[in-house]
């Protein structure tokens, strides 16, 4: 770089870019948080949801599979699977594992109750109502 | 050869762990890889969740140890003093190894549910979040030591002289610790979590990192090539202000599809389409500086990785980054083996890399000379390739498997279910684990080339002095 192009220029320019990229992304981050309610239906976050979620979490569900395409690559997709699968399934399918099928992908048995069950299907179902701008292309996640 | 400052020597025990981790993770991700292939291998004792965990987790310990020896290590030189406190240095080193290796130990004694229960995730529900898994006393472990390491670095760089090295270098690690801040910020709205847990994690990898990367790679090239200070540290700031401006907005390419508002789509393709920018000049700004010289570093292992980073981190975070920000693009291959492809060659390209760099250019002087002897530096370059090279493979592997899985999952007309998809993506999972034992021999390799010794010389005749009487 040529000697007209001093360090100080190059380091105000590094500030100036920063502050301002970083202020444009604290705006658009407000916009959004304000656009959120529609989007998310947070008015149907019930106490069953709210439990699911930490079932969710404190199981580690996301070491494996995805949830909005977010996770581990390694099970299915889980985002829309209540639309996929419905709540019957997903109920009888959680405890059913392990499958222990010599050579298949193993997922633990977490001996849920039906409270428990019930409360990660709440979250599932609240989660396949969020407006993903259709995402996933289609129902296989 | 002495070291210019005798405080740099805690670094030594950092690069150390950084390497006894790194073996960690990679045994941890050949599990999974057989896993993939294998489902039920080491079931249950350990499932595939625990074994990720420990990998990624793994993997962030390892860089955050090789980060900190960097910052011990150059930090002294660049402000031409002392450290601080060497002392500190010292007792944070042996907390966060053992709070790391605790961690480590209960995810794979303790079932998951358990461990949370045990560590107070009731009180403060932070757990079971990609890479953020970390129990809460480690991750107020984590908060501690950051903030100690950055008192300790902080207070050296006040008493002394302020280069543009060593304050990006600051820079990216306060950035560093704040955006960890956000790790203990989980709102039970799944699109608020989402929204905010980027913060963390992109954040760090495509934002502040980068200047972290930038101010180590900085160094060594003005170490080894000799090239003005001035033109160096302008080329840093050209590159940092490129990393930042695009990528701070580029966090956007993650706000897609979860339930954020459409106009991220704008926002996030076009500043991340841009992210590729500051590695294609951070690749133009390695080989300038190399092609400068100015002398001939006789740490020839030490250049090539210096170059490798630049090469590496422009294919993995801009190529394989690019491959995919695009919505129109993302919409089909988000959340598939494409992204865990260009996870890959990012994070070997841009952190791994410049973590051996620093190492291989300071590990010498460390013990006592300025270069290691002519057959260490071949074995590690071996190393370098075998690795390099494999990592690339894995990458390809990844890839195909990525297309494979968009085309059968998502795009033809009678898509199949995912676990019929994974079952004909075997070959290709096959193919990644085979580059991922070659990357481990590397790695060996690796760890030998610390340990090789010249072959002694026969001694010439005309050499042989006649005993003087």
């Amino acid at each position: 770089m040529s000697a007209t192009f001093t360090k100080s220029m190059a380091r105000n320019i590094f500030y100036g870019g920063t502050v301002f990229t970083a202020l444009l992304f604290l705006a658009l981050t407000f916009h959004t948080t304000w656009r959120l309610p529609q989007r998310d239906h947070r008015e149907n976050l019930t106490p069953e949801v709210i439990h699911g979620k930490h079932l969710w979490e404190t199981r580690n569900c996301v070491g494996c599979h995805t949830i909005l395409g977010e996770g581990a690559y390694f099970a299915p997709e889980l985002g829309n699977v209540y639309k996929r699968r419905g709540p019957d399934f997903i109920k009888f399918w959680i405890k059913a594992q392990p499958t222990g099928t010599p050579g298949r992908r193993q997922m633990p048995q977490f001996h849920f109750t039906d409270q428990q069950l019930d409360d990660i299907v709440a979250f599932l179902k609240w989660t396949s109502e969020i407006n993903t701008e259709n995402w996933p292309p289609n129902i296989e996640g | 050869m002495q070291l210019q400052y005798q405080s740099q020597a805690v670094a030594k025990p950092y690069f150390i762990a950084a390497i006894g981790l790194f073996v960690g993770q990679i045994l941890f991700g050949l599990i999974m890889g057989l896993q993939y292939v294998i489902g039920d291998f080491l079931f249950p004792a350990i499932p595939f969740n625990i074994a990720r965990m420990v990998h990624t987790n793994l993997l962030i310990v390892w860089l955050l140890f090789g980060f900190m020896g960097a910052a011990y290590y150059l930090v002294p030189e660049e402000t031409e003093t002392e450290l601080h406190s060497p002392l500190l240095a010292h007792v944070l080193f042996w907390v966060f190894l053992v709070a790391g290796a605790l961690t480590i130990v209960g995810y794979l004694t303790v079932p998951y549910a358990s461990l949370a229960e045990m560590t107070g995730n009731g009180i403060l529900a932070t757990m079971g979040r990609e890479f953020l898994e970390q129990p809460l006393p480690t991750k107020l472990g984590i908060v501690v030591v950051a903030l100690a390491f950055l008192y300790n670095i902080g207070m050296t760089i006040l008493k002394g002289r302020k280069t543009a090295i060593s304050m990006i270098l600051l820079t990216g690690l306060v950035g560093l610790a704040v955006f960890f801040l956000f790790a203990f910020y989980n709102p039970s709205n799944l699109v608020k979590d989402k929204y905010f847990w980027w913060w963390v994690v992109h954040l760090w990898v495509e934002g502040v990192w980068e200047l972290i990367l930038g101010a180590i790679l900085g160094f060594v090239l003005l170490k080894i090539t000799g090239v003005d200070r001035e033109v160096i540290e302008k080329w840093l700031y050209a590159i940092i202000t490129l990393a930042l401006v695009t990528g701070i907005i580029g966090t956007g390419h993650h706000y897609y599809w979860i339930g954020a508002p459409g106009y991220w789509q704008w926002w996030g393709g076009i500043f991340s389409a841009m992210e590729p920018l500051p590695f294609f000049a951070l690749t133009v700004f390695c080989f300038n500086m190399v092609n400068r010289r100015r002398r001939e570093h006789p740490n020839k292992a030490a250049t090539l990785w210096a170059l490798g980073t630049g090469v590496m981190a422009f294919l993995g975070a801009g190529v394989w980054g690019f491959l995919h920000t695009l919505a129109p693009v993302n919409y089909y291959t988000h959340g598939t083996q494409i992204t865990a492809a260009h996870g890959h060659l990012a994070f070997y390209g841009a952190y791994v890399m410049v973590v051996l760099t620093i190492i291989s250019y300071a590990m010498p002087i460390l013990r006592g000379r300025e270069a290691n002897p002519e057959r260490a530096q071949v074995l590690e370059m071996w190393s370098f390739w075998l690795m390099t090279v494999s990592m690339v493979f894995i990458t390809l592997f990844l890839t195909a498997s990525g297309i494979l899985q968009v085309w059968l999952q998502r795009i033809v007309p009678n898509a199949q279910p995912f676990m019929a998809v994974q079952d004909q993506l075997a070959l290709f999972y096959w193919l990644r684990w085979i580059s991922g034992v070659v990357f481990f021999i590397g790695l060996m390799l690796y760890l030998y080339s610390f340990f090789a010794q010249d072959k002694p010389q026969s001694v010439e005749a005309g050499e042989v002095q006649p005993a003087t009487a």
